[in-house]
């Protein structure tokens, strides 16, 4: 029992990183229709400039750990602007461009990276507690977990209330859903475009902080390891759908977890043949739009 | 407007090309739309008539020129054309349908102070409905969340495409009668396949046919001519009866 206890919050905690960077790809996807193989720079970069405010304010104490989430998720959200801005506006409905440019775009962010701050893997300590335990139902699940599940549940909280209650959220929200009929009605789609890359960036800047502390150390490489996942899980999930990504996220990670526990380190090979699965048996994924 | 405003078209299209996917769909097109009354376009399926209005507020690929209201709006985004005052309903509604009623009226609020009182007016339904998921709402209403966008703002001239398509004689008969309403303040360029609609509601007509504008006039004498109408949207008409033969009813 004590061995699917801690699984399943393993397992929940790698999921909360899948949807902190999926959601962003998921909305980036379903409103402007880009792939955005990019967005894990943004998640390497907030790591490495969370990991720059632990190691100068001192990196044992709370106070720096909140200060290196807001400014990780800072330049996630600046890096995505930037990247929108001067990149991605001049080449909307042109995906073969699109494409090109975000995986050109994430090579050289990993070059960048390498050169700034080495190939090797730069480890990290948080708070205290964040390395002992907490015991539930006789699993011992390092609290670290917790606190990436609830900030992913604060972000997932925070993006539904901005999607419902704002008119940049219903514009989003519209624009998911037929783009161009959101133009037609005298509205800037573009303004949109800009700030779902922003709000896209931000948590996968977050989520490249939480990371760093789930996994102990931060490398130019993490934010493409999991950016992987992140695809699949936006697939899963249905593109366009925030729900969709956060239920398929919490699948993913957990199905992983049990099957390299279960089925002799298999994961990554259960997670791809789900993806196979819905993509045979329901291509627009859990919750997404059917074409 | 002043009576010189009144007889410059409110609408001119000047050599109008269009492309979808690299083939062209509309043909060197020109006509004019005055400021006034209700002017139809009309033409077979497939000639280019809702690829005309999409090229005119530019969501299709196109090239010519388009003056509204005496100001050059081709080059233009869309947005901005629609903000210049352009009021769209489309083909098929398309609303929104995982926004609320009242959430695709909000969404096509523009004005500082949009015309509410109006469109509660004209469709009392809707406001019952406010809360209700735009995707759930029957063909007439969700043509009626369709109307009310275009209708909350002040606009020079409303571009409404195939209002009646799929509808119910009743809801026909409804919609008919709003455009009439909407037409006594700003004028409509409407496509229209029902022909007792435009023979009800239409001034002027402009008829497309290969993507090209083949036929402008009077609405009422092009729909009297029987031969005329044959020939160019292939249906015969009884110009005695004022009425549309069975057979070609709808296009």
């Amino acid at each position: 029992m004590s061995t699917v206890v801690l699984l399943l919050f393993t397992g929940l905690g790698l999921g909360a990183l899948y949807f902190l960077v999926a959601a962003g790809l998921s909305l980036i996807y379903g409103l402007m229709g880009v792939l955005n193989f990019a967005h894990g720079a943004f998640l390497t970069l907030g790591a490495f400039t969370g990991w720059e405010i632990a190691r100068r304010t001192g990196s044992d104490n709370w106070g720096t750990f909140l200060l290196s989430l807001l400014v990780g998720a800072a330049a996630g959200a600046a890096f995505a602007a930037f990247t929108e801005f001067v990149l991605i506006r001049r080449l909307y409905q042109r995906h073969i461009e699109q494409v090109l440019i975000t995986v050109g775009l994430s090579l050289a962010a990993v070059a960048l990276f390498d050169g700034i701050w080495g190939t090797d893997p730069v480890f990290i300590q948080g708070p205290a507690w964040f390395k002992e335990t907490t015991e539930i139902l006789g699993a011992r699940v390092p609290n670290d977990r917790f606190v990436c599940i609830i900030a992913a549940v604060l972000v997932l909280l925070a993006l539904v209330f901005f999607l419902k209650n704002t008119r940049y959220g219903m514009i989003i929200r519209a624009g998911v859903e037929n783009r161009s009929m959101v133009t037609a009605l005298g509205i800037d789609v573009r303004k949109a475009f800009t700030l779902v890359f922003t709000i896209g960036g931000a948590a996968a800047g977050l989520g490249g902080v939480l990371a760093s502390h789930y996994f102990g150390y931060v490398s130019p490489m993490l934010g493409g390891s999991l950016l992987i996942f992140a695809f699949i899980v936006t697939v899963i999930g249905g593109l366009g759908s925030l729900t969709g990504a956060a239920i398929a996220a919490v699948a993913v990670a957990v199905l992983q977890q049990f099957a390299n526990f279960y089925l002799g380190g298999t994961g990554d090979f259960v997670v791809v043949l789900a993806l196979a699965l819905v993509l045979l048996f329901r291509p627009s994924g859990l919750l997404g739009r059917t074409s | 407007m002043t009576a010189a405003a009144q007889t410059r078209p409110i609408l001119t299209v000047q050599g109008l090309n269009a492309h979808i996917a690299g083939q062209q769909v509309v043909e060197d097109v020109s006509f004019t739309v005055p400021a006034t009354g209700i002017t139809a376009l009309l033409g077979r399926n497939g000639v280019g008539k809702t690829s005309t209005i999409k090229a005119i507020i530019g969501l299709i690929e196109r090239t010519g020129a388009v003056e509204l209201d005496g100001e050059r709006i081709e080059k233009e985004p869309t947005f901005k054309i629609i903000r210049s005052g352009v009021g769209y309903v489309p083909e098929d509604r398309e609303v929104f349908s995982k926004l609320t009623v009242a959430e695709n009226l909000r969404l096509a609020e523009r004005d500082a102070a949009p015309r509410r009182q109006l469109v509660e007016e004209l469709f009392p339904d809707l406001l019952a409905r406010s809360g209700q998921m735009a995707g759930t709402l029957s063909g007439g209403q969700q043509q009626m969340v369709s109307l009310a966008r275009a209708l909350l703002n002040t606009n020079k001239i409303l571009l409404v495409d195939e209002p009646t398509k799929g509808l119910a004689p009743k809801i026909v008969a409804e919609v008919a009668e709003t455009l009439a309403e909407a037409a006594k303040t700003v004028p409509i360029l409407l496509v229209e396949q029902n022909l007792h609609v435009v023979r009800q509601l239409a001034g002027g007509a402009v008829v497309v046919s290969g993507g090209r504008v083949v036929h402008t006039g009077n609405a009422l004498e092009f729909l009297d001519d029987a031969e005329l109408t044959q020939q160019l949207l292939g249906v015969s008409t009884e110009p005695a009866a004022g009425k549309t033969a069975a057979k070609g009813a709808a296009l």
